[in-house]
């Protein structure tokens, strides 16, 4: 996947990450704020409009997604937007000067963001977070590197939404959550959906 | 069921509006960086600045005690979201004098990762920085893990200190984080609520309570507290508040503290003073010294019907920066 074909997949994840805010706002009601849904709408409103901008440039693929990192963490505020703003930050310099997006870049950004991440958050599989996803994408993406891009895509999105699933088992370390320890069991969490999202859309896309 | 009923203009624009309205509500004394939605106070001295930001939502907390013997500058989150990294690092840019920044604020996971973005970016640009981490909130952890707790209402006393220690006694970054650390050490806060509050874009309630119950512990962005109870007298509700309070530092007979009971937002005057009553009396009670007593809005839930009950502990020190005045809008002494 060329860079163009890169920036209309991230085009068409941002579109779809927008139209899912009203399902990761009620998510968020049960256990948290009720404001990740807003905010990730917030910063994808605010990437699609960079990147749908004439004037928008990236180098390579590791400078479009840092790019978009930076818009994140920008525009969002908040613990999502730290998060999610590292991860496509560190993901996209880890790969710096990448031309394609080849099933092992995805898997360096992947790897490399979900380390960055767990530095800035300290958050580690099984503390109820974005983590649980995407280190469960990160681990899919290893095994997935000489997999077509498409093929392991819709892995690496199928883990993503399994490890998103399981937070519903656990009792959550951060945020409001926190709070409410059991009573949080039962409820997923709205950051790992979001970040299973990002991933089932990048894969709709493309297998299309 | 009762919805969310809001008078504004958009629900998507309040952080911006809210910095309009305060940039007239200080008449002068307030400047805003309006593109990063950060203001700061004008004429500074040479000092330690001291940097704050959180969600909207809370005023006048946090911007709102800016001012003379309060904090310098502080950017603004959207509603009950925290500030991004580029908001705190371009109004700490523009307002330090070189001699270190203290950030403070509350202890909230968002909050602590934008601010540590930024204390690393400006660390690299030659900007020194100290971060303090308000966490008042019995109710939010045990005390065998106090780091882990949130800041709210008794973030004031804080910001008091802090002012006066940086604008009127000159302390140097390490001094002011000492001596905010102790007050924060000294500081406890519990809450009460009737009712849930609503983000501006929400057409339901962050959570909701029974017409016969009241949630003891609750958190200002509607954080699950200790319990759920059927509503009791104030009386009785404000003894057991008290009574947690003292354990947990523990405030005893002989000590000398600052007190404020605060609005959440929108229980009525007439009950905050009745809550005030009942305070003074469980404290005269225990022998405990009110130095000095604020009661009104200072930390606020958006709509949320409630009260927080602060107690700041003093030493001579504490005391001797407490006395010093304080020109803010959230607060004057």
């Amino acid at each position: 996947m060329n860079l163009a074909q890169t920036q209309a997949m991230i085009i068409f994840t941002a579109q779809k990450m927008v139209e899912s805010e009203p399902t990761l706002t009620s998510l968020d009601q049960v256990i948290g704020d009720g404001d990740h849904g807003i905010g990730m709408k917030r910063g994808f409103a605010t990437v699609l409009k960079q990147l749908q901008d004439p004037t928008f440039h990236a180098k390579d693929i590791g400078d479009l997604f840092n790019q978009i990192g930076t818009k994140l963490m920008t525009s969002m505020g908040g613990a999502s937007g730290a998060i999610f703003g590292t991860l496509f930050r560190a993901g996209g310099k880890s790969i710096a000067g990448a031309q394609t997006l080849s099933s092992q870049a995805l898997s360096e950004f992947l790897n490399n963001g979900w380390q960055a991440v767990h530095q800035r958050g300290n958050a580690k599989p099984g503390d109820k977070t974005m983590v649980d996803a995407l280190a469960a994408a990160s681990q899919t993406a290893q095994q997935q590197i000489n997999q077509p891009l498409p093929l392991a895509l819709k892995e690496i999105a199928k883990s993503a939404m399994a490890g998103a699933e399981q937070t519903k088992n656990m009792v959550a370390v951060f945020g409001r959550a926190k709070n409410l320890g059991e009573r949080a069991i039962g409820h997923v969490d709205p950051g790992a959906v979001s970040m299973a999202y990002i991933l089932q859309y990048m894969s709709e896309y493309i297998s299309q | 069921m009762r919805k969310p009923k809001k008078l504004l203009n958009d629900p998507n624009n309040v952080r911006r509006e809210v910095m309009g309205g305060l940039l007239y509500a200080y008449n002068g004394k307030l400047e805003a960086l309006e593109d990063y939605c950060a203001v700061y106070r004008t004429n500074i001295n040479e000092q330690v600045i001291i940097v704050s930001g959180g969600g909207s939502g809370h005023e006048p907390t946090f911007a709102g005690f800016i001012g003379d013997g309060g904090i310098d500058a502080c950017a603004l989150g959207e509603v009950f979201t925290s500030p991004s990294p580029d908001q705190i690092i371009e109004v700490t840019k523009l307002v330090h004098k070189n001699k270190g920044v203290l950030f403070l604020y509350g202890n909230y996971s968002g909050d602590g990762m934008n601010f540590d973005i930024a204390a690393e970016i400006l660390a690299e640009e030659g900007i020194v920085s100290k971060t303090l981490r308000g966490t008042d909130d019995i109710a939010s952890a045990p005390l065998e893990r106090i780091a882990d707790r949130r800041g709210v209402a008794g973030i004031m006393f804080l910001y008091k200190i802090a002012g006066a220690a940086a604008q009127f006694k000159n302390y140097d970054l390490d001094s002011l984080y000492s001596v905010v650390k102790k007050a924060n050490q000294n500081t406890r806060t519990i809450g009460v609520a009737l009712d849930g509050c609503a983000l501006p874009q929400s057409s339901n309630f962050n959570f909701e309570l029974a017409d016969d119950e009241i949630e003891i512990g609750i958190g200002i962005h509607g954080e699950a507290g200790l319990r759920r109870q059927k509503i009791d007298s104030m009386d009785k509700t404000v003894t057991e508040m008290v009574d947690r309070l003292c354990a947990d530092l523990p405030f005893q007979q002989g000590d000398k503290i600052c007190v404020s009971i605060n609005n959440l937002g929108s229980l009525s005057n007439t009950e905050l003073l009745i809550a005030t009553k009942k305070v003074g009396e469980e404290l005269q009670k225990r022998d405990i010294t009110i130095h000095h007593l604020v009661t009104g809005h200072f930390c606020t839930s958006l709509e949320m019907s409630g009260f927080s009950i602060s107690f700041l502990k003093l030493d001579p020190e504490l005391q001797a920066l407490y006395d010093l005045p304080c020109k803010t809008l959230g607060w004057r002494k």
